[in-house]
């Protein structure tokens, strides 16, 4: 498998006022095709820099940041820009749907700013990627008319629509009860079973546990690295659990 | 990011908020409908001056006696005598900017028909009166050149003493009147022509030969005033200067000495009045421009609390692709949507507005074809201008900040 994301003695500091803080200080890690890694840490631990960085929100201070083969270090603003268009795929804790807007219009947004993709095509691949959260029946919903999963479910949708190298989630069940979580965890396991590379940031051992490898931040560097052994299967899970009767 | 997407976007933002858009547009609908509004009733002044004055005569050059100075003293000009009727016969063949002239002589009376009476005003003229004054004979016919010499008691009547001394819609030809108990008989009825700029009634005369008033009812041996048309509304200027040469050297006045008589022209009259309207119209306008400010800033300030209202979906269209560039576009594009939609519906408000004052008022409310292209590029200007600054503030977010934003 190849390595999708390679970072090398990398440094992040910030300036705040005269105070620097050093919130990444020398991280090597590679994730490859087809893994979904957890990256857990306590907060301050350097986790939401770390996905800012692989995001291409933010931009190393020190070493290398490799891509999909491209060292992103050297690329400016606007090229930033069009690489997280067309490279990645994102999911916030609290979603960030657009309100009073359909979920198939969320779904659309991201095309409209890859100006190579017609309206027709557009309409087709956000129909597919609602279809593949299993939001067909859905489509014209506002947010204000879904639940807090179906909500995540029309996000991730939205990160799969321009079909990402990486999906990168952001606490992505933080908001979500405990059998959301595992639904929600069970359509990652779902993509990522399909071939899809997820990175995801939680706090949650047990939602780490959905993933494939772990790795722990404390202080700005990594902590520990794991493969995980007895892996949850978030669709068992379901299962086992009782279902809510409201 | 195309053109055709950026609007798309921009629409649908401002779609989500339609009654928000409404109340933003309303300040420049409001604006852009008064512009056009007062613009028009300026406009609109100003035509209806002109067309008073045109009707008046715009080629009109008179002559009225002037102030004398003898020996030292300054005689009244009504009192002047100075004026004959040769004045016309010398005017007319030494004055090539001058087409037609006509001696004037009043008198003010009582017109009394059988039982009926009416105090009007008895003009003396000669012939040219009718196209000097754009009048016209609607009943019965104008006075001959040998009544005129004969000094015949013939008369034409104003609508006014039509209707005074024989009722409305009554025909008076043929039928005899008294003025100053002479009697005229009335051989003709004049167009009605209304009030004039002054609030005169332009149809309460009775019009016979000069030489009739002037012999017959008062006796006078010079005349009143001298009506002259130019031969175009460009010559008055010229056509005044050859009647004051002439006027001098007939009156055998010396260089060092007054004119016994004034010219007045009606380019004069007009451009007073035009001055004054025009004012009117920059004020106006200059209050309407006011408010279509205020609308443009009622823009800047809803775009601008739309901003920070917006600051977590401006992070995420960064995160999915947007760079700074379209978040700026983005922007421009919903201040634009919201001034050019809102001049457009102002256009037609204001168009409906001046047609309903122009009706309501009786009053030509002109709508100057500049002054809709005119809002329209100035709302243009207004939503890049307005929107700007909150749209380089979008832009300038950081994508991380912006999503964290609470």
């Amino acid at each position: 498998m190849k390595n999708l994301i390679e970072i090398i003695k990398l440094k992040k500091d910030y300036y705040v006022g005269e105070v620097t803080v050093h919130a990444l200080k020398g991280v090597d890690m590679v994730v490859t095709e087809g893994e979904f890694v957890a990256i857990m840490g306590a907060s301050g631990s350097g986790k939401s820099t770390m996905l800012n960085i692989i995001g291409c929100l933010d931009k190393p201070t020190l070493g290398d940041y490799i891509l999909d083969g491209i060292n992103i270090s050297g690329l400016s603003k606007n090229e930033l820009a069009s690489y997280r268009n067309k490279k990645l795929g994102f999911v916030f804790q609290t979603y960030n749907l657009l309100p009073r807007t359909t979920a198939l219009d969320n779904v659309e947004l991201p095309l409209m700013y890859n100006s190579a993709v017609k309206s027709k095509e557009r309409r087709e691949r956000a129909l597919a990627a609602l279809e593949s959260v299993g939001l067909s029946d859905r489509i014209y919903h506002k947010p204000n008319q879904l639940s807090g999963g179906q909500q995540q479910r029309v996000a991730i949708a939205r990160s799969l629509v321009n079909d990402p190298v990486v999906i990168l989630a952001d606490e992505a069940t933080g908001n979500l009860d405990t059998r959301t979580s595992y639904e929600i965890m069970a359509l990652f396991q779902e993509l990522n079973s399909k071939g899809k590379t997820v990175v995801f940031v939680t706090h949650e051992p047990d939602i780490a546990k959905c993933a494939t490898r772990n790795i722990i931040f404390k202080d700005g560097v990594i902590l520990r690295e794991s493969v995980v052994r007895d892996r949850t299967n978030a669709r068992e899970m379901l299962a086992s659990m009782p279902v809510e009767v409201d | 990011m195309s053109i055709k997407n950026l609007f798309k976007i921009a629409l649908n933002a401002l779609l989500r908020n339609k009654f928000r858009a409404f109340l933003t547009m309303l300040g420049i609908i409001i604006g852009v409908a008064s512009v056009i509004t007062m613009l028009g009733i300026g406009e609109g002044s100003k035509v209806s001056i002109q067309q008073q004055i045109a009707g008046m005569g715009l080629n009109l050059v008179t002559v009225v006696p002037g102030s004398q100075q003898r020996g030292g003293v300054q005689f009244g000009a009504s009192t002047m005598q100075s004026l004959k009727e040769t004045d016309v016969d010398v005017i007319l063949a030494d004055c090539p900017a001058v087409q037609a002239a006509t001696p004037e002589v009043r008198g003010n009376g009582q017109a009394v028909f059988g039982a009926l009476n009416w105090p009007t005003s008895l003009y003396g003229e000669n012939l040219s009166y009718l196209q000097i004054r754009e009048r016209s004979v609607v009943s019965g016919r104008m006075f001959t050149d040998r009544e005129l010499s004969g000094a015949g008691k013939v008369c034409l009547l104003g609508q006014t003493v039509v209707k005074n001394l024989f009722g409305e819609g009554a025909d008076p030809v043929g039928q005899v009147i008294r003025f100053k108990k002479i009697p005229f008989l009335v051989i003709g009825v004049l167009d009605p022509k209304g009030l004039n700029t002054f609030g005169q009634d332009q149809d309460d005369l009775i019009l016979a030969p000069f030489t009739t008033v002037q012999k017959r009812v008062q006796a006078i041996t010079w005349v009143q005033s001298i009506y002259t048309s130019a031969i175009d509304s460009k010559s008055t200027e010229l056509a005044a200067a050859q009647i004051t040469e002439t006027l001098r050297r007939h009156h055998k006045i010396k260089a060092s000495d007054q004119d016994d008589f004034t010219i007045r022209n009606q380019t004069q009259l007009l451009s007073t009045f035009s001055s004054v309207s025009n004012i009117l119209t920059v004020l106006l306008g200059a209050i309407a421009g006011i408010s279509l400010l205020v609308g443009g800033i009622g823009i800047m300030n809803i775009m601008y609390v739309s901003v920070t209202e917006r600051t977590r979906e401006i992070g995420l269209r960064m995160a999915i692709g947007g760079k700074g560039r379209d978040i700026l576009m983005q922007f421009l594009a919903e201040s634009m949507l919201l001034s050019i939609t809102g001049g457009i519906i102002g256009i037609m408000v204001g168009i409906a507005a001046s047609k309903i004052i122009g009706s309501a008022m009786a009053w030509p409310i002109v709508v100057l074809p500049g002054s809709e292209i005119l809002s329209f590029a100035v709302c243009t200007v207004i939503g890049v201008f307005f929107g700007w600054y909150p749209a380089k503030k979008a832009s300038n977010l950081d994508p991380i900040d912006a999503l964290r934003y609470e």
